[in-house]
């Protein structure tokens, strides 16, 4: 075919334009496992499903990850390539906590790993990141969503979905947002974004949920809800 | 002799009530020499920011180019003002990056934050050892003869007015007691809706 030829060099434009493996990237992320994000007056939340490949699994690895004591993040597509951005997304932030003794604002740590991910678009020798992230952070600008693409591309959200069904997730979220949406509503809808398209049962153990939100001591913090939490929520929702 | 002590000088910031004061002396003296009278050491980083530069003054020049450098790429890159507390860690930063080989400067930051309006001040050795104060920060030549007048006169919670009053007493009578600070001063006073700068006469000799 012939748009094999222009499969094998990143730095080639087939003749339409078009950077093919880049657009084979987000097919990778398009057939990975669903992940919703959903901003709220009083937070952010985001959610992903995370199923065992069999029975016999102990543990499983942990998708929605924190970066600092504000922002969390999570990742619909490869594994292995959401754990390198991950690291490099922790270190960017340290560096910038050691230098300026502040955490840094989501947008630019969304700004830097998506620079990263631009980076693999064009250098030789590496390939684009098989994976899309959902980025959430509150700071001084208040709560944020941000998705991040294999392209390098970025978008600031107020809901969004990725992953397996993700053109049926956006468009429940586009009925079900609303401006004043309080947090505890969007953990309820993000869940039920995700049951949209949810093969098999859905439990505290299959999914992962984590919010970004003011503590007792009202510090902003990000958290991973622990599978009781996450069951609570699941309760309220009928079968 | 210190090469921190080769062209001279004197620096004073104060925490007044909901208002900072930084004073500096005009001398620029190569050792005993004097050579110029309009050396002031203070530069206006924001509009509520100050930053004072006890040294050698060659590197007070070189040092707050790096620091404008660097303040303003943080300004383009987060598209807000950088709060005093994060210049602060910035330029202690740039300090002790040559750790090895310093810049023989003293800097001070004299602000109000531009957000919050708080008062801040602190300053910091020549490889960046930050020091906050709630009082008052001196340095220069004639540091050790600030130190005592500003223990002296300095009292918490003053108006604008007093704090300049206390600022330029502690200022010109620590010069007086120093050969190679003087010559002239300036005073500032930082408040949330105005900057007051006034030049004060000092012994010319």
């Amino acid at each position: 075919m012939a748009t094999e030829r222009y499969s094998f060099s990143l730095t080639t434009f087939s003749p339409s334009g078009k950077l093919v493996q880049i657009e084979y990237a987000l097919a990778a992320v398009s057939a990975g496992a669903a992940s919703v994000g959903i901003k709220a007056s009083n937070g952010v939340v985001v959610a992903t499903e995370n199923k065992r490949k069999s029975l016999l699994y102990e543990t499983t690895v942990e998708k929605v990850q924190k970066i600092t004591p504000n922002i969390g993040m999570v990742y619909s597509g490869m594994g292995p390539d959401y754990r390198l951005l991950v690291r490099k997304a922790r270190k960017e932030a340290a560096q910038y906590q050691l230098k300026f003794e502040e955490e840094i604002p989501t947008a630019l740590l969304v700004q830097e790993v998506a620079s990263v991910m631009q980076e693999y678009t064009q250098s030789g020798g590496v390939r684009p990141f098989g994976v899309s992230l959902l980025v959430c952070g509150w700071d001084k600008t208040g709560p944020k969503l941000y998705q991040c693409d294999p392209s390098g591309a970025f978008f600031a959200w107020k809901a969004t979905a990725l992953g397996k069904n993700y053109v049926n997730s956006k468009q429940f979220l586009e009925k079900r947002y609303k401006e004043d949406l309080e947090l505890e509503d969007a953990i309820h809808t993000a869940i039920l974004a995700l049951k949209e398209g949810f093969e098999g049962q859905m439990t505290a153990d299959n999914i992962e949920v984590g919010v970004c939100r003011k503590n007792r001591h009202d510090e902003i913090i990000f958290e991973k809800l622990d599978q009781q939490q996450v069951a609570d929520y699941l309760a309220n929702i009928p079968n | 002799m210190s090469i921190m002590d080769y062209n001279g000088g004197a620096l004073i910031g104060m925490k007044g009530k909901d208002c900072v004061a930084i004073a500096t002396d005009k001398r620029f003296g190569i050792q005993a020499q004097t050579v110029s009278l309009d050396f002031t050491k203070v530069f206006q980083i924001n509009p509520h920011t100050y930053m004072g530069f006890p040294g050698l003054a060659t590197d007070i020049f070189t040092v707050y180019e790096k620091i404008m450098f660097r303040k303003r790429l943080y300004e383009l890159k987060e598209n807000r003002k950088i709060s005093p507390k994060a210049l602060a860690s910035m330029v202690s930063n740039l300090l002790y990056e040559n750790r090895f080989s310093p810049f023989f400067v003293e800097p001070m930051i004299v602000a109000l934050d531009e957000v919050t309006l708080e008062p801040y001040m602190c300053d910091m050795d020549l490889i960046g050892c930050v020091n906050k104060s709630d009082n008052f920060v001196v340095g220069g030549t004639s540091s050790s003869q600030l130190y005592g007048l500003c223990e002296a006169l300095w009292e918490p919670d003053m108006e604008e007015d007093q704090l300049f009053e206390t600022i330029s007493q502690a200022l010109v009578s620590a010069c007086n007691r120093d050969a190679i600070s003087g010559w002239g001063a300036k005073v500032y006073i930082i408040k949330k809706d105005k900057i007051i700068v006034r030049d004060i006469k000092t012994r010319m000799d």
